[in-house]
């Protein structure tokens, strides 16, 4: 049964728990749908089928004693590549760590392999998750799937690219200024950065660690918050990661309320300077959501125009310090230059043909934001703005209950467009990192397609720091609207994939 | 005008240990002067007053029981090395000839 492909995972979830369907049957037909556009999406840079399908038996076996087993168990995921996995490969999307098999299993892995999620495999990035369209990977940029042309987000445009080509149901990410939000609003999927600590960092190859969290990657708001539920929670190896539960967001989810909500509208990320049809579609859904019984307010918010510069500071800095790991001593690459080198020379050469061009670009970046005589000016200052930042949402909170912007400027753009440009390719993110900087929970649901290229657009919903529920709750209550008003699901409007 | 100078990026490129060639320095010398002339007026965002924020939700004192717990083994630990050899991680010269 090929649709099974189709079905939502919080679907499978019933039909599993059900036995109506097995769990086999489910892995083997995304395996099978793998097999079928894998090469022409390029989503993954490992599929562990085997083992998939030995998840899957297992499940079903247990079912077929009658064993409770968790929501998500039998239903197949897949993980992004930075991510360790001790019967995987884990590159990162580095040349550096080609090869690689860690020996342990991120907190987030584990948690998957515990609740017997079938883990289809390993999904491209951005090397290192530096950028937002997967063109900086060592293995090839992912493709999107309404347009093979075009670049399917990033950094995690191999988790985006995967759910919205029916390679898996669901998948996870991670997002330091977008990683997880953009790509979902260029291929009409869902992905949440939960708060800053909800979901534990430990295993994920770090890249900037105050800013750094995991996430769900999903087709609709519900299947992201069975995702979240069974990814989150204290994680002793994660010193950061939150002592208590946020509740269930499958609840939230399920709830799905705009009523009595107070909405605020960001001034400076309303929408100017963007892309049409992006307005147009954002303008729409904030007349749903006030039909729905919201109330939208504007709020504004000075220090975001600083964000990005506040955001490329920091991040390079956390990041050069991040990378010094790969040292060609204990992990990865080794490259030895001629004679009888030292070892500084065997690092500086094991990096220099390790490392792609925005790893080393960041990393000089932050090596020159940390080094004094520069420090005060820019890291230390990229430190200050991160705390007009977090006030201009306190503020906003004190007047909304969720905050609202378009998730992204522009619809995909096409593969070379902005890989020359640094500044351009960083203003994609300019409205999901605020939420990075702040620690603070955000959601990319898709609100329809762009009038002039025909390609998703995503809406982005803000939260106070914990306050994850709300995000689940009104993203669910805006895509049963517009399911309701479309007759079917966002992701019933892709055009056929194109594969030889 | 910009303060990053061919000079200055391979600078940085020996302190953050990457043997960058003469076509990267050039590029990453115009790039990176770019960037950095761009995120320069953040300075201009903030006054003295103002404090500085490293880390997004800070969680004070984190602290677990001080017992053993698990971890790698020496072999595990050293499965990913290039080289490696009587339990360690094998390194070139630490100091020059000189």
């Amino acid at each position: 049964m090929s649709d099974l492909i189709k079905l939502n995972a919080s679907e499978l979830v019933d039909l599993l728990a059900k036995r109506e369907v097995s769990s086999v049957e489910v892995t083997q037909a995304h395996l099978d749908q793998i097999a079928k556009v894998g090469d022409a999406v390029h989503s993954f840079l490992h599929i562990s089928g085997e083992s998939a399908l030995a998840t899957a038996r297992e499940v079903d076996a247990k079912r077929a004693a009658g064993e409770k087993l968790p929501d998500l168990a039998g239903v197949p995921i897949a993980v992004k590549d930075n991510l360790t996995t001790t019967d995987a490969p884990t590159t990162a999307g580095s040349k550096i760590l080609e090869g690689w098999i860690p020996p342990y299993d991120a907190t987030v892995v584990t948690k998957l392999r515990n609740q017997l999620l079938p883990i289809l495999g390993k999904t491209n990035l951005d090397e290192f998750a530096m950028g937002s369209s997967t063109e900086f990977s060592a293995y090839g940029p992912s493709k999107n799937p309404w347009d093979l042309e075009r670049i399917p987000g990033g950094s995690g445009g191999g988790s985006s690219s995967v759910v919205a080509s029916f390679q898996s149901p669901l998948a996870i990410g991670s997002d330091t200024g977008g990683s997880i939000r953009f790509p979902g609003a260029v291929t009409g999927t869902v992905g949440i950065k939960p708060t800053y600590g909800a979901v534990s960092r430990y295993g994920l190859i770090a890249l900037a660690s105050s800013l750094d969290q995991i996430g769900p990657v999903a087709r609709n708001v519900l299947d992201a918050a069975y995702l979240q539920d069974a990814i989150a929670g204290h994680d002793p190896h994660d010193s950061t990661s939150l002592p208590g539960s946020l509740g269930s967001m499958v609840e939230a989810a399920k709830r799905g309320s705009l009523k009595g909500k107070r909405v605020g509208l960001i001034k400076q990320l309303s929408g100017d300077g963007f892309q049409q049809g992006v307005r147009n579609r954002f303008a729409e859904a904030l007349t749903l959501i006030t039909d729905a019984g919201a109330e939208i307010v504007e709020v504004d918010c000075p220090s975001f125009e600083y964000a990005i510069d506040a955001y490329y500071l920091i991040l390079p800095a956390e990041a050069s310090s991040n990378l010094a790991k790969f040292d060609s001593v204990r992990f990865g690459m080794r490259v030895a230059p001629e004679g009888t080198p030292t070892i500084e020379r065997v690092m500086a050469a094991t990096r220099e043909a390790g490392f792609g061009p925005e790893v080393k670009r960041r990393i000089i970046l932050g090596t020159y934001a940390l080094s004094s005589g520069s420090f005060d000016k820019f890291y230390g200052a990229a430190q200050k703005v991160r705390t007009l930042i977090q006030r201009d949402f306190d503020a906003a909170f004190a007047k909304a209950d969720v905050l609202v912007s378009p998730t992204a400027p522009t619809t995909a753009f096409k593969f070379g467009e902005k890989v020359s440009d640094p500044l351009a390719m960083y203003l994609n993110d300019i409205a999901t990192i605020p939420a990075n900087l702040a620690g603070i929970p955000g959601i990319s649901v898709p609100i329809g397609l762009a009038d002039e290229d025909n390609l998703p657009v995503g809406i982005q919903f803000l939260a106070p720091a914990h306050e994850d529920a709300r995000l689940y709750e009104v993203g669910a209550a805006l895509e049963g609207i517009l399911e309701g008003i479309w007759g079917k699901r966002m992701m019933d409007f892709a055009p056929e994939l194109k594969v030889n | 005008m910009s303060e990053i100078t061919p000079e200055l990026v391979r600078h940085l490129a020996g302190l953050s240990r990457i043997d960058l060639d003469d076509a990267e320095v050039a590029r990453f010398t115009e790039q990176l002067g770019v960037i950095v002339d761009s995120v320069a007026k953040i300075s201009q965002a903030i006054d003295g007053n103002t404090p500085a924020t490293s880390h997004p939700i800070p969680l004070a004192n984190v602290f677990r029981p001080d017992v053993v717990e698990p971890s790698l083994t020496q072999e595990q630990a050293l499965s990913g090395a290039p080289d490696s050899g009587q339990g360690r991680f094998r390194v070139a010269a630490i100091l020059d000839e000189e």
